[in-house]
């Protein structure tokens, strides 16, 4: 089955109040609504959610794989803003 | 075939679930028919939800007419061991998928009856068929949703999506007015407020479908001669062949399980 002619989205379901939606797939669909309904059918069949977004997947800039090191690499070394050289007081508690 | 016909005793209501659950389970049929052949994944899905959600339907309604029957049948007997001329679907549900556009043409014309019927169902005095109602007006309501998207874009798509889309609209109109068919058994039914007299339907009916239609810059026929026979059992040359296939394993295998 090749859909070449049809848009591409993306799909964040919420699974529950509270929770930040989350990104299950893509499918094909002509516009908005069908996407919604699309995604309804595909993602949605065993009670997985209750609100839907769909998004163009050509509306989502990626970052280019090939800018990894120049993009992350530099905060893998600064390990000074991971909160860990901290002692924690006793009287704070959990944390 | 090896299994033999079972013989219903119709009570009104019986056979008011029966042609209902008819309604359903022939409909449902033809849509699972689709599976493998989807236009794409997604429809794949979308096809296959809807008619599972109607087999669904048609399963609660078969399963109410045994228990009001009370004859010692069960769901399966209704829907697998009577034949065409005991089956009192619709004419409109039995005919052929054709092309998409006709498959979702035909869904349109349904579930814009569907919907509004089980809304008004809700209110029935009788409160299994209440409480079916409630279940399968939310399912209605989608289905209506989507065949009325797909309408739409199929009618204000391409010349070639037109032009299938108003073929499937002007052969299967004359299957819509068995729609509102009501009979000696329903009048009682109607009378003690079991059933809705589908007349009050007809104007949301119209409405309903002129708009997708208008919207989707296809024409709707004038009303004109009307198709029936359903209700009573006399079908199309096509629902045979649907059943054939439907009830060959139970009426070669009686009582097979796996």
């Amino acid at each position: 089955m090749t859909t070449p002619t049809i848009q591409l989205w993306e799909v964040f379901i919420r699974s529950r109040n509270g929770l930040a939606h989350r990104h299950v797939g893509s499918l094909h669909a002509t516009d908005a609504t069908m996407a919604l309904q699309a995604a309804r059918d595909v993602y949605t069949r065993r009670g997985e959610g209750l609100s839907i977004w769909v998004v163009p997947s050509n509306a989502i800039v990626a970052s280019d794989p090939a800018d990894k090191d120049m993009m992350f690499e530099p905060a893998m070394s600064k390990i000074y803003r991971h909160p860990t050289f901290y002692e924690v007081p006793e009287e704070v508690g959990h944390m | 075939m090896v299994a033999a016909n079972i013989s219903v005793t119709e009570s009104p209501l019986v056979l008011y679930l029966l042609r209902r659950a008819d309604d359903a389970l022939i409909l449902g049929h033809r849509l699972s028919e689709w599976c493998g052949h989807g236009p794409m994944l997604e429809e794949e899905m979308a096809l296959a939800n809807i008619g599972l959600d109607l087999i669904g339907q048609a399963r609660e309604l078969y399963s109410y007419a045994a228990t009001a029957e009370n004859a010692g049948h069960d769901e399966d007997d209704l829907a697998y061991l009577r034949d065409e001329r005991q089956y009192g679907n619709l004419l409109l549900v039995e005919q052929p998928n054709g092309d998409f556009a006709r498959t979702m043409v035909r869904q349109l014309f349904y579930s814009a009856f569907a919907d509004p019927f089980w809304r008004a169902t809700m209110a029935s005095k009788d409160p299994t068929l209440s409480a079916i109602a409630a279940k399968s007006e939310k399912e209605s309501a989608y289905h209506l949703r989507h065949a009325s998207e797909w309408v739409i874009r199929l009618g204000d798509g391409t010349a070639e999506s037109k032009r299938r889309a108003q073929e499937a609209v002007d052969d299967l109109w004359a299957f819509t007015g068995e729609l509102f068919h009501v009979d000696v058994a329903d009048r009682g039914l109607i009378a003690g407020g079991i059933a809705i007299d589908p007349e009050t339907l007809r104007a949301a009916w119209t409405a309903t479908v002129s708009d997708v239609l208008r919207t989707a810059t296809l024409t709707m026929p004038a009303s004109g001669w009307m198709q029936k026979g359903g209700r009573a059992g006399h079908h199309s040359e096509h629902l045979g062949h649907l059943l054939s296939e439907l009830q060959w394993m139970q009426r070669t295998y009686p009582d097979a399980t796996w």
